[in-house]
């Protein structure tokens, strides 16, 4: 798992541009045959359950297995959650407005972990710390591996909120301390919503950091489960309990955010902040920063270096890295491209209508994409042993699981992306004679790319760098990067794992910069 | 030229357009005014083709383009279109902009069409290698009327074209697009909330509210004849007094005005710049003779809230400031000109 955007609030549309809302055939063909595939995952738990029976369903869910688990998972989400929102948000108030030195510095290298997926970090801190394992260890590794999560929105809301406002509360008898917690803190309720949301669900669906360092979870457990029994009933109970996990996050985070929207009222561009004088707290905050960088970002680089060292040049085995590196892209390049023509007629329908299609579109996307990665691939799985045999471990099926996990970050893109395309340039473009066809390519597509490609490379990395439905799902003989990295370090030869870790590294680089950039760039806007 | 009959249309069971008929002269420009949400936008949209009508038809230059059960394309219509914020391409220079609706022909003839275009909205032809973003409001808004123009409509479509601007910008924009419609002797239709714009620009202005035209005719018709008060009072300040007709004079709280009415009691309307307030020297009670409550002065002008005699609301006359009369000073308010009664 790496980089997944923000989540954003959904874009309010015009009036107008609801009033219009006319989806063809074509479009609404392919936005229900989309939604249908997403009921797919929350079906197969459904209708697992129902096949099993009541009282073997009751049998499988209450155990001593399954309330070990569950207090692991919980836990893990209790303690991390928190802890990601405390760095997180900590970390952003420093860099975004403070005088601490060399904030330009430090910035980028808080979003930096994103390029450094949890599995590869986990493997590195084993590489440090042989003994590392439990619950402890687990906290320690997904909160340097997700606090990012919460560092990107956070910042980029703080550099959005007008400093006006502080200024008031200054000038009303509030202190420093005072004005964050009573008028900063409340206005970054959403993003601390959304981020927490993003980190909670990635415990939830992650499995190799912590499979490698023997920390069972939900996941990890459906996992083993899976490869000992291959269709089981019981994989598909705790899928359950799993997905009911899931749901209960996204509730608490829907119940938490309520209808609020919190608006600049009055009108005039904002003026950048006057930063708050560190003083004597500049030390122990330099150290701070230092040691957050250090743990996220030091610790994975070094033992990635030291590995290669100790490889040398035996593990450079570039024939199977040039494969693998070649399959990873055929098979990512596949689904960013799939993904992202498939996210148009989507964010079309979310952007240009306001009906009940779009409404359904959406809730249908949000509830499946958070829904773990396993509980989509173990369903694709069986519906594709049941009903269509050909499918199972061919392309189009682990394709097709790809699309249902990263389509929200294609569609976020897009949507963002064709939302800023207002109707009355199409319009214009129709009125000048342009057919609707036309106007799409020489409009609306053209304004859309930039967007889309940056929701292609997103889905890139995504598929990259994903681990769990690729082991289930791959037809056999693939070995992409991460299947490879896997299947070395699980034999415990690190030094050999080492050479994919270090590509699949410098494969998410550059979709880190781009996620860095756009967190800018809504700043400034 | 363009001739629509019976328009309708609702959203969601709110009736947005209630039955409308327009007729539009050749080369004539028609304004339609109104209220924001009173339906004039999307009388605009339904003749671009944006959006489909439940009844009536719309024809254009002889062939129906739009029924409720049929309706052509927008982009087979050869209408312009300009939109409130003149909508031009932020991918594209000025010049491709102009280009855009420009078919079938070769390099060199595209290239002077936009030069002769720029220069038919007074802008320089050097614009053309410019980015939108590069230009102001009243730029923007020029290069989209050149870029409607390309396609030489048989119709041009100005949806609020200056109420992005500010006050001195739309001033001279409104003139240079007035006269250019004019002199090209291209039909238009203009939608527009500002009255002093609808009244300044069109031959033919039609007034709506809630769906419906209250009046349609020459806008000095519109103004001095309004045929209700809320058409009166939408154009411009206006005076109400009860007053009672006799015999082609008004009697009222300021005395007896002209008017072309019936016989009976009824409601006088008149304009402000037809009243002047003149000070009477103070010997004893007259009629029709007020005081002057307030005086404002607002340097070309001088706002006078003069209290006239009788059970009757102060009236407000504007006029110039030059000797304006002192507070508590006796004034007799003339009328120039007819008043007009509603009943």
């Amino acid at each position: 798992m790496t980089a997944a955007p923000p989540i954003p609030a959904p874009a309010a549309g015009s009036p107008r541009s609801e009033a219009t809302a006319r989806p063809g055939p074509l479009v609404s063909i392919t936005v229900a045959v989309l939604v249908a595939a997403t009921c797919i995952p929350l079906g197969y738990v459904v209708w697992g359950t129902v096949s099993v029976g009541w009282t073997r369903a009751y049998e499988l869910v209450v155990r001593p297995r399954v309330g070990e688990l569950l207090f692991n998972t919980v836990a893990l989400v209790i303690v991390t959650v928190p802890l990601c929102v405390l760095i997180g948000v900590g970390l952003a108030w420093l860099t975004e407005r403070t005088d601490l030195p060399g904030r330009g510095f430090w910035r980028p290298l808080f979003v930096a972990p994103l390029a450094v997926p949890a599995f590869v970090n986990s493997y590195a801190w084993v590489g440090v710390v042989p003994s590392i394992h439990g619950l402890w260890a687990g906290v320690l590794i997904t909160t340097l591996s997700y606090f990012p999560f919460m560092y990107l929105p956070v910042a980029a809301t703080l550099r959005r909120l007008d400093p006006a406002v502080e200024e008031s509360a200054r000038a009303l008898g509030s202190g420093s301390i005072g004005v964050f917690f009573r008028v900063v803190f409340p206005q970054l309720r959403l993003a601390i919503l959304g981020g927490g949301l993003l980190v909670g669900l990635h415990l939830l669906s992650e499995f190799g950091a912590f499979a490698m360092i023997r920390f069972d979870t939900f996941t990890v457990a459906i996992f083993q489960q899976f490869q000992a029994t291959f269709d089981g009933a019981a994989g598909s109970m705790l899928a359950g309990v799993l997905v009911i996990l899931c749901l209960v996050l996204l509730t608490v985070e829907a119940v938490a955010r309520g209808k609020v929207r919190f608006a600049r009222i009055g009108s005039g561009a904002p003026r950048a902040a006057t930063p708050n004088h560190l003083g004597h707290s500049t030390i122990p905050a330099l150290l701070a920063v230092t040691v957050v960088a250090v743990l996220s970002l030091g610790v994975p680089i070094w033992t990635l270096l030291r590995w290669l060292w100790i490889g040398g040049a035996d593990v450079w085995d570039f024939a199977a890295l040039g494969n693998s590196l070649g399959q990873t892209i055929g098979l990512a390049g596949t689904a960013a491209i799939v993904t992202t023509v498939l996210a148009f007629p989507v964010a079309w329908v979310a952007v240009r209508s306001s009906g009940l299609l779009a409404r359904t579109v959406e809730g249908a996307n949000y509830v499946t994409s958070a829904l773990p990665g396993i509980v989509t691939a173990l369903a694709l799985v069986t519906v594709a042993i049941h009903f269509v045999r050909p499918l199972y471990q061919s392309v189009p099926l682990i394709v097709g699981a790809y699309v249902l996990l990263f389509m929200p970050r294609a569609l976020v893109n897009v949507r963002a992306g064709l939302a800023q395309v207002p109707l009355s340039l199409e319009e214009a473009s129709r009125s000048l004679g342009a057919s609707p066809s036309e106007t799409f390519v020489r409009v609306t597509l053209r304004l859309t790319a930039p967007a889309a490609a940056a929701g292609a490379c997103m889905v890139f990395v995504a598929v990259a760098t994903e681990l769990t439905a690729t082991l289930l799902l791959a037809p056999t003989g693939t070995r992409t990067l991460s299947m490879m990295f896997w299947s070395w370090s699980s034999e415990l030869d690190y030094a050999a794992a080492a050479p994919y870790a270090m590509v699949l590294v410098l494969l998410a680089i550059p979709v880190t910069v781009l996620l860095f950039r756009q967190s800018m760039k809504v700043a400034a806007l | 030229m363009v001739d629509i009959r019976g328009l309708a249309k609702s959203f969601n069971d709110h009736v947005v357009l209630d039955h409308i008929d327009l007729q539009l002269e050749k080369g004539s420009t028609t304004a339609v005014v109104g209220a924001s949400g009173c339906g004039k936008t999307t009388l605009l949209r339904l003749i671009a083709g944006f959006e489909t009508p439940d009844e009536g038809t719309i024809t254009i230059d002889g062939s129906q383009v739009a029924s409720a059960k049929r309706a052509v394309a927008p982009h087979r219509r050869r209408i312009g279109y300009v939109a409130q914020d003149g909508a031009l391409f932020p991918h594209l220079t000025v010049g491709q902009n102009i280009a855009y609706g420009i078919r079938g022909e070769g390099r060199d003839k595209v290239r002077n069409r936009i030069s002769e275009l720029l220069e038919t909205v007074s802008l320089n032809p050097s614009f053309a290698d410019r980015r939108p973003d590069q230009l102001s409001g009243g730029q923007q808004q020029r290069v989209a009327l050149a870029r409607a123009l390309a396609r030489q409509p048989v119709l041009m479509l100005l949806d609020e074209p200056f109420s992005a601007l500010d006050t001195g910008l739309r001033a001279s924009t409104r003139k240079v697009v007035a006269s250019l419609l004019a002199d090209a002797g291209i039909t238009s239709l203009l939608v527009t909330h500002d009255q002093e714009e609808a009244l300044s620009i069109a031959d033919q202005v039609a007034v709506m509210r809630d769906g419906r035209f209250t009046q349609v005719g020459s806008p000095q018709s519109v103004y001095r004849q309004p045929g209700d008060r809320f058409t009166a009072e939408f154009l411009g300040d206006s005076i109400t007094l009860p007053c009672v007709v006799a015999a082609g004079f008004a009697d009222c709280a300021i005395g007896r005005v002209a008017v072309r009415a019936d016989d009976g009691p009824g409601t006088l309307l008149l304009r402000p710049e037809q009243l002047v307030a003149k000070v009477v020297s103070d010997s004893g009670e007259l009629d029709g003779v007020g005081r002057v409550l307030a005086v404002e002065f607002l340097g070309h002008d001088v706002l006078l809230t003069i209290d006239p005699a009788g059970d009757v609301e102060p009236i407000i006359v504007r006029q110039n400031s030059l000797e304006p009369p002192s507070i508590d000073a006796k004034v007799r308010i003339e009328v120039v000109g007819n008043g007009v009664v509603f009943t």
